[in-house]
This record gives structure tokens, sequence and C-alpha cells, in this order.
């Protein structure tokens, strides 16, 4: 009987070498081990043998039973594996085939930018304001201290709906609505649309934006203005990027200023793209002027505070280098798909 | 404001700074300078030669070779030049000269004779008749007398002289003179400010006999002065003068005028001269204009008048427009024997309006607009007798009429230095502040400061501390962060359902564009719309042209011309968003309704259920649960039968559809349109920004299919209500999954088939569970649509 099993089990261990295919195991199982397998009718007929050889015979045939069991298992992995690697190989793709996507779309690059001043502003704890875009004569001029027949509105072409309603020029009018509104302390932006009766050409638009910015508080000065407009290059155009401040005139804010950033292609040296000076003008800004606060019902002795504006288009055009406006309400899907 | 920048010096001396530092400083100081020109800056070694002889080339006929005496040497030079004579002063570029142009000239053979220069056109030194009255364009310069041999010719046409140009805003009128701007560099550069008071010689004449003034309109006319000159001898101005006039950018026209510019320029007081004997009885009266006078300006102009417009007038008639232009009828002429100068302060706001009116801007209006100082016109006038005499262009009669109604009170504010401290966050020490104050001419006595009467534009403290800072420096304002109460910066509600919006649309392949706000009338019949609250707009007073003269009502007419444009560049789909504001006049209210709108468009390939794809992400993203789509048949500006209005309750979200052929065809749209316009406020009051958790199911769901015939005017949004009514709480989904017309379905019907899943929280559905209601969603839409299951 042992011999037998150890001859079985060499026979097998044999057989098992040569089979290669699924198939091929699945018969070499059927005869070894299945119900009527070689194996299991030795382990059938351990009833005829004598009981003091059973024992010894038994544990025999199980172990060769488990030998058998183990190499069918390792050479059906090894069968497997080789189909799947057959496979695998068989399935080989063109990588550089293109991907597939669904088609997304993108916002208007002067609102991506818009939002980017927006993010660096709400960080510093402004808030968002708006208005109206057709708006009252007084909240547009007058109660900016620019009254009717000022020279001052010849520097803003203005479209007009009657005497008393403008379409605004500058987002400034904001700043009057939200004063008369809000108690101090204010902290907002106000970004919107603009229009001054210009004719379309490449630095010119009839509708453009802008960005207001105000703060009132108590014991707000001109370096606080110098300071957020600082921060706020900084977040813009990086942390190596200086300010200047240039003496100018604004009805509205007493100081006034132009404000320049330092040319961020040649970083302050002089180049074609700031003109030799170093530095590019950005944005006009100022002390609130006492009179405006007074107008909004805001006691200038108490509280003081100061406004910027900022020309989104200009902005827009130098980050991406575009180098005429009309492309920003031409709306060439393009054109659009570039940012 | 440009003038040559050595004008300066005769007030105060900046010799010693060059032009860039001049141009830099001042521009930080608050006289932004726009630009340093130098007409010469490229000319160099051009000098004044004369022509000694002058032979035929020998191998050349067009060329002639010339001796030329250029002081210190004679040179050879070849010309082909014919207006040349011998004994003519010319301008010679040397060897080694340059030109304008980058040209450099040097020695050389012309045909084998060797020539060691140029003789120089006018348009070789960059110069034009105007500069050069006398010469011609297509020869050489002949200078019209004898120069010195050998001197430099940018000096004969001051081409050696910067001119320095600078930007002044409107508060400063002050500085639209070349005084005002001396003061400024005096301060700047802290250096003394040299004002010289005029000194006339007048005769023994007294003014009262030749002429007299009367101000009827003491409001707009608040001060006028004159004065009378005789035995005016009109002629042209020395060359200092209309050189300073030239670099200035005014023509030299006679000494007279040249004067009264020169003093417009010097001192930023329009100043003007009438031909006394041509003003009837020797008056002046100043007064309003009679409704529809008329008068012809110095420009030949045909003036036509109102009641509101100030005059100069004489006892019969108008002799100039106030503050904007004389009149012809007393203009100064070769034959002028006795002027009257004048020298006036009118009120701005009058002077702007009527030189609006009658669209004409000039050197004095655009000065006396700004305000001018009362306190300016005498010696203004001064100054102008001063040239007078020193010219030798007439005697100055004795005395001035001087009409004086200006405010003499001077502003007196406070002065509170730790106040203009607080305010700029600086740290100035009051002896600097009273420095630079004292030094723009502010007198300051104790805690008050008095403010000089040619500084209107100082109102307040606010403006004292810019007078400190902006000579302080700027740049020296330490920069602070800001500091106080912590405010927040958050977005508001519907800035943040934009926001949402623009995501959603940019996932669904939408671009967004911006379209202008204005449109023209003629988008109405363009769109062809029936939609009366849309055809009343807000209209533009003065519009750039008719194609933008209205607000728009609607953003589909821009979404058209998007659409339009896009297509017809070629590009052969596209899908685009605007979210904007349109303007709806309001009857009780002075602004117009801005209602935002969120308007969608897409052409090329896509089709009415991509549009509405797109909006029901829209939807579905503000949870809004709500909403039917309902055929709209009426609008004629989409298809009869492929629009919609998107409804939420009685609610109207907006309309969307295949815009009507017609419509297409107006904006040369060769593609199929679709667009839609939704309401954002409504939107906003729809939109359930709270969510909350919904359990994962713990039930298995079941799914029937049911398939159904029915009349091709049975739509699926009838069946899905019924489907919808008849499943009650266990209906999780519904969902079209086909529709069919064709072989095998009779001719006027269609099938229909939706995939149907049934859920419960708390329990696993039993087939007779689904069987009910299943039953009873097949009766319904037997017995209502006359359905019949397949």
């Amino acid at each position: 009987m042992k011999q037998l099993l150890e001859k079985i089990k060499q026979e097998a261990i044999n057989s098992l070498q040569n089979a290669e295919k699924i198939e091929d195991l699945e018969s070499f199982r059927v005869k070894y081990l299945g119900k009527k397998g070689e194996v299991t009718s030795v382990l059938k007929g351990l009833g005829s043998i004598a009981p003091e050889e059973r024992k010894e015979v038994g544990a025999l045939a199980n172990e060769v039973r488990a030998i058998i069991e183990e190499k069918l298992n390792e050479k059906k992995e090894a069968v497997q594996n080789a189909l799947m690697n057959e496979k695998l190989k068989k399935e080989v793709i063109d990588v550089t085939m293109p991907g597939k996507k669904c088609d997304m779309g993108k916002l208007h690059p002067l609102a991506t930018v818009r939002k980017q001043l927006e993010d660096i502003f709400m960080g510093m704890g402004f808030s968002i304001a708006d208005g109206p875009e057709v708006e009252l004569d007084y909240y547009n001029f007058e109660a900016l201290n620019i009254p009717k027949n000022h020279p001052a509105r010849d520097t803003q072409d203005t479209f007009y709906i009657n005497d008393d309603v403008v379409l605004r020029t500058q987002t400034s009018s904001v700043q009057v609505r939200v004063m008369e509104n809000t108690k101090p302390p204010i902290r907002v932006i106000s970004p919107g649309r603009v229009f001054r009766s210009d004719a379309v050409d490449a630095t010119h638009s009839p509708v453009f934006h802008q960005i207001e910015g105000l703060v009132v508080d108590k014991g707000v000065t001109m370096g606080d203005l110098k300071g957020t407009l600082e921060l706020f290059m900084k977040r813009l155009y990086g942390d190596d990027v200086k300010i200047r401040l240039r003496p100018h005139h604004f009805p509205f804010t007493e100081p006034s200023a132009e404000v320049d950033v330092s040319c961020f292609v040649c970083g302050g040296k002089g180049c074609r793209v700031c003109k030799k000076e170093g530095f590019i003008e950005v944005l006009g800004a100022g002390m609130v002027h006492p009179k405006v606060l007074k107008n909004c019902g805001i006691d200038p002795e108490i509280y003081s505070g100061f406004a910027f504006g900022i020309g989104l288009e200009r902005i827009v055009m130098r980050s991406y280098n575009i180098d005429d406006m009309r492309h920003l309400y031409e709306n060439d899907v393009r054109f659009l798909k570039q940012f | 404001m440009k003038f040559p920048v050595k004008w300066l010096n005769d007030y105060v001396d900046i010799s010693d700074i060059s032009i860039e530092k001049l141009a830099h400083e001042m521009t930080m100081s608050g006289s932004k300078v726009e630009g340093v020109e130098n007409l010469g800056e490229e000319i160099q070694n051009v000098v004044v030669g004369k022509i000694l002889s002058i032979e035929k080339h020998p191998d050349a006929d067009k060329l002639v070779v010339c001796k030329v005496d250029v002081g210190e040497e004679v040179l050879q030079i070849v010309t082909g030049a014919k207006n040349v004579n011998e004994g003519d002063f010319v301008p010679v570029a040397l060897h080694g000269s340059h030109l304008p142009g980058g040209i450099t000239i040097k020695k050389g053979k012309l045909r084998g004779v060797e020539s060691c220069g140029m003789l120089c056109s006018i348009g070789e030194l960059n110069l034009t008749l105007e500069d050069v009255p006398y010469a011609i364009e297509d020869g050489i310069l002949i200078f019209d007398r004898e120069y010195p041999l050998g001197m430099d010719v940018k000096e004969i046409f001051s081409l050696n002289e910067d001119i320095i140009e600078f930007e002044i805003t409107p508060n400063r009128a002050d500085c639209f003179s070349v005084i005002g701007i001396a003061r400024e560099a005096a301060v700047t550069f802290d250096k003394p400010f040299n004002l010289k008071t005029p000194v006339i010689h007048e005769t023994n004449d007294k003014i009262e006999d030749f002429a007299s003034v009367e101000v009827l309109d003491k409001e707009n006319c608040m001060r006028y002065a004159a004065r009378v000159v005789k035995n005016v001898k009109i002629g042209p101005s020395p060359k200092w003068l209309s050189d300073r006039l030239k670099l200035s950018g005014i023509r030299s026209i006679n000494n007279i005028v040249d004067i009264t510019n020169y003093v417009l320029l010097e001192y930023g007081q329009p100043m003007h001269a009438f031909d006394l004997d041509n003003l009837a009885g020797h008056k002046i009266i100043v007064r309003k204009a009679n409704e529809g006078e008329v008068i012809t300006t110095l420009d030949e102009q045909e003036r036509k008048l109102d009641s509101s417009m100030l005059m100069i007038c004489d006892s019969e008639k108008a002799v100039a427009v106030a503050g904007v232009m004389g009149g012809l009828n007393t203009e100064i002429e070769d034959t002028t024997k006795t002027l009257l100068f004048e020298s006036a302060c009118f009120y701005g706001a009058n002077v702007r309006t009527t030189a609006r009116k009658l669209g004409l801007r000039t050197e004095a209006s655009s000065r006396y607009e700004k305000g001018l100082d009362p306190e300016n016109v005498i010696g203004a006038i001064n100054r102008a007798c001063e040239l007078v005499e020193m010219l030798g262009a007439g005697e100055v009669v004795s005395g001035i009429i001087d009409i004086d109604n200006s405010n003499k009170e001077g502003k007196v504010l406070p002065f509170r230095p730790d106040y203009i401290n607080n305010f700029l966050g600086t740290d100035i020490p009051k002896e600097d502040m009273v420095k630079t104050l004292t030094a723009f001419e502010f007198k300051i006595d104790g805690d008050k400061v008095l403010v000089p009467s040619f500084r209107s534009d100082i109102e307040g403290e606010a403006d004292l501390a810019e007078e400190v800072v902006r000579i302080y420096g700027y740049d020296k304002i330490e920069a602070t962060p800001l500091r106080g109460e912590t405010t927040q910066g958050i977005k508001t509600k519907d800035q943040k359902m934009a926001d949402k919006i623009e995501n959603v649309l940019i996932a669904q392949g939408h671009y967004e564009v911006m379209n202008f706000s204005f449109v023209s009338p003629d988008i109405f019949e363009k769109i062809n719309t029936n939609d009366e609250t849309i055809k009343n707009p807000v209209v533009i007073l003065n519009p750039l042209g008719k194609d933008c003269s209205i607000m728009r009502t609607t953003l589909v007419a821009s979404m058209m011309d998007t659409l339009s444009f896009n297509n017809n560049q070629r590009t052969p789909n596209g899908k685009f968003f605007e979210m904007a504001r349109v303007y709806l006049p309001r009857e009780s209210e002075k602004l117009p309704d801005e209602k935002k709108k969120v308007c969608l468009g897409m052409y090329g390939g896509y089709d009415f259920y991509d549009l509405k794809g797109s909006i029901e992400a829209i939807l579905d993203n503000l949870n809004i649960k709500d909403y039917e789509f309902v055929a709209e048949g009426e609008n004629t500006t989409f298809h009869p039968g492929r629009c919609a209005r998107i409804l939420s309750g009685d609610k109207l979200i907006g309309i969307m559809g295949e815009i009507h052929p017609t419509v297409c065809k107006n904006y040369a749209m060769s593609a199929k349109a679709y667009v839609a316009e939704l309401d954002f406020d409504t939107l906003l009051s729809l939109w359930v920004s709270d969510v909350e958790y919904k359990p994962l199911p713990k039930f298995p769901a079941v799914t029937r299919d049911i398939a159904m015939l029915v009349d091709d005017s049975v739509t699926v949004g009838e069946i899905e209500k019924i489907i919808k009514k008849c499943s009650g709480k266990i209906l999780e989904d519904v969902k079209l999954f086909d529709v069919y017309k064709g072989e095998q379905i009779e001719s006027g019907k269609k099938s229909v088939a939706f995939s149907i899943v049934y859920r419960a929280d708390d329990r696993t559905l039993t087939d007779d569970e689904i069987t009910v209601v299943f039953d009873k969603i097949v009766s319904n839409l037997e017995k209502n649509l006359s359905a019949q299951l397949r």
C-alpha cells in the first residue's frame, strides 16, 4: 500500500510537470483527487487493510493527497499567471493617444483677475459692496466733491440719461452709498462696470471695470493707506514688489496719490514695459476728503479714511500681456479659451 | 502746459539742476511732468557757413562744388542743390556731425570730388516752414541775415532748449503758469522765489480821458482791470519773445498779441487787447448777452449767444465773449493806434458753460474755468504794459481802471500740526510744516493759517496736510498695517450664489462672456420680441452712436452677437454664458431697476436638451426641486415648438429655447442657436442653501421598467407627472430611457419607456406592494392619456 502511494505521488508529480493548460490541471485533479481518483481510492480502501496498518497508511495517504494538492495549486497559479501575462501583453495600448475629458468652460479673464483681487481683499477683512450702474449725478459727482460745471468733470466724459442721472463713471459712487448706510469701521471693495464716452480702440473702451476700495475708521492714516496698498501689491505681484506714491489730485480725496508699482518685468531697472521708468502706474488713491465724509453723515473730526480705485482692464492686460482691449469684449472663444 | 524750462530761471534759479532731476523731483512734489523734449538733441556740429564760390562738378551735371567758409576754415562741399548762390549764408553739417534720425555726416567723395560736409535744408534740421517762414522746403536753407560764421545753428532756432510739459490738475489754476510752476520749483528745491513787480514809465495822460469801464454783472465778473496804450507800433516781436511762445506751442502774431499770450503763459492770467478806436463810446460794459445776440469771434466764426453768457461790450455791441475769445470787430490790426488791455477775473463755471455751449475751448477759457485769482489781475496787466515799453510797442497811459468786486476776505484755517501728523501717520516737526507752508506763501499766525489768494483749492486741514506731506515726501510716510476693530471679509448670499452658478456653467462647458451694457434700439426688431416689458429702455442722451444708445433690457441680443461672431469666425461650436444686469425703467423712481440675469447660449451640434441640461444643472446645484419646463409657443424670439418657460410654482425663473430661424437670419447666424435667460433674484429666492444629510438606504431598491404607446402629442412631462403622483412615497427615481417612433409603431403614436426605481426607508419592498402601485400607474395612464401598455 505504501509503495502504491509512493508511486502515485511520484507519478503525479511527474505528470504535473508536463501539464501546461488549465484543462490538463483539471483532468489531473480528477485523476488523482477526484471522487474516483487514485488517492481517493486508496483512502476508500483503507477499510480493507489491517487495522494496525490502517492508521499509518491513512496518514500517508492524507500526506500524499496534501502534497499533490499543494503541487497542483502551485502549478495552477503558475499557469494562471502565465495566462494573465499572455493576456496583458496583448492589451498594450498607445498611451500617446488623447485623453477623454468632459469639456469645461472658463471664466472671462476679467472675472478671473477680479476674483483674485477680491480674495486678496477679503483676506484683509474687506467685504464686497455693490451699487447701481445707472446712478444719480449726486452719488457719482456731487457727493464726491465734484459740483456741476466743475472742470474735474472734463476728465471723465460722462454718458447722461438726464440732468440728474448718469452712467456711473467710477465705482467711487458706491463709496457714498456705503458710507450713508454703514457705521464705521468700514472696509469694503466695490468691483463693477463703469462707463465713459471714449470711442473703442486698443486702449479705450466705453465700458470698463474698476475696483473701488474704502476704509473708514477712527485714526486711519495715510500710512495705513500705504501699508494696505503695499500688502495688496505684494499679494498680487510677489513679495519683491515695491510701491511708490506720487502726489496727484482727485476731488474726493485729500491728500491724493497716484500709485506706481515697481516694474515686474525688469524689477525696477527700467525696460520697454515700464518705459524706462522702473515703475508702472497702477491705481489712484488718497485720504477720503473730509467734505465727502461730511456729505455721508460721518464726522471727519472723529473718523478718517482712505479710498483707492483700480482699473481692472489694465491689470488684466498686463497680467496676460494682452495688447488690445477690444479682445476683452469681442468674446471670441479662441481668446477666452486661453485663460 | 509746456514751455522752455529756462523761462523758470526768471523766477527761481534752477540753473544748477539737471533736467532729469528737475522732472523727477517736481513730479514727486506734485507737479507731474508729462515729458521733456529737446528739439535739437539729435543735431550736433551744424554751423553757419558762407558760400564763397560755386563751380561745376567735372563729372556730374547735377552737382556743383562749393567753397564754404565756416569761420575757422574753408571747406569744399559738393551739393546737388539749385538754390544756392555765392555769398549765401547757409547751415553746414561738418565732418562728424549728427542730424535728426540718427544720421552722421562724414567726409567722402562724390563722383570723385572730395566733399567735407553737407549743406542742410530745413527738413534735415527737423524744422518746418512755420519755424522758418522765409525758407523753401525743397532746397538749402538760406539764412535771412548774416550770422557769425561757425555759429551753432541750434542757437538761431532755439533748438538747444529743453521744453518741459506739466500735467495741470483742475484744482491748480495757479500752476497753469510759468510763475506758478516756478513757485512750486522754489519750494521743491528749497530755493528763493523771486517774483518781480513790473516797472512802468507812464505818460502824463490820464486813462479816464481815454476809456471807461462799467460792470453790470458783478457776480460773474469779480474784477475787471483795464489800461490804455497809445501810439501803438504794431510789428514783429523780438526773437527771444517769439521763441518762448513758439516753444510753448503758441504761434507768434505781432508784438501786442504776443505780449497778451506771453502774460497768459507767464502769469496764468488771460489778457485781451482791444483796438480802442473801434470801441464805441470808448467804453467797456460787462453784461450778459441778449438772447439771440450775435458776435463774430477772432476765428471768424459767427456765434449765436444766449442770455446766460457773459459778454464784454462797448456802448453799442458785443466785442468779446468773456473769458473765451475776443471779437473780430475790435481786433488788433497793423493800423491800430490806441489799445485797451483787459485783465479780468470771471466766474469759472460761467465761462465753462459758455465755452461748452459755443464748442469753443481756448487757452483763456481752460484757465478761467478752473477759477482764477482776482489778485493776479493787476500784476498781469502791469507786466503786459512793462513788456510794451520794453519792446517799444507803444506808450502806456497813466493810471489803471480797476473795478474790483472780489471777496477780499482771505480764507483762514486752523493750524494743528498734531492733527496733520495723526492724519498722515507721520511725525513731521512743526517747524518743518511752518517752513513749507510759508514757502508756499501761507501766513501762519499762532494756531491759524491764512491761505494765499491764488490757492482756491485749499479748503480745509486735509489740504494743508497735503501741502506739507508732498514736500516732506510721500516716500517717507511709513507704511503701516490696518489696525482697529477686526472686520470680516465674507461674501453675501447673492455673491455666493453667483459663484455657484458660474462654477456650474463652467463645468457644463460654458465660457463666460462680457458684452457692453448699451446696445442698439434695433435689437427689439432683430430679436423679433413680442415681450412689451423689455421694449421701453433707458435711453442715453449723448451716446457714442445709435448702435450703443440704449441700456439693454435683455441679454439675449448680446448673446446672439456673441454666437454669431463666433459662428462667423468659423468656430464650429460654442457654449457661453453672461451674468450681467439689465436696466428696466421704473415710473416712480429716478433710477431704473437693475436686474441681474443669467444668459446661456450655444450653437453648433447642440440641441434644445443640451441647453435644458445646463439649466437643470444650475437648478440641481441650487437644490431647487420644484420646477417645470412648460411649452411656450407665443414668444416670437424663439421657435414656436421649441421654447419653454421655466417655472417654480407661479414664479417664472426664465425662458429658454431654440432661436427662431428669422432671428438667426437677422444675426447672420448660419447654425441653429439655443439661448436661455434666467432671473437671478428668482433663483436666489428659490435657492436652498442649507442641505440636510439623508441617511444612506438600508433596504434594497426595486426597479421596474414600463413601456407604453401614446399619441404623439402626449408629453413625457405629463407621463412623468402621473407616474410620480401614483407612486407616492416609495418612488425614488423615474428616468426616461427611450422614445421611439417609426416601424412597428402606428403613425401618430410613439413608444415611450421609463425605468422606475422604488425603495422604502424602513423595509424591503415586496412584489405585491409594487404591483399595486404599478397597476395604479397603468390604469391612470390608460385613463388620462389613453396609453397602451406594451
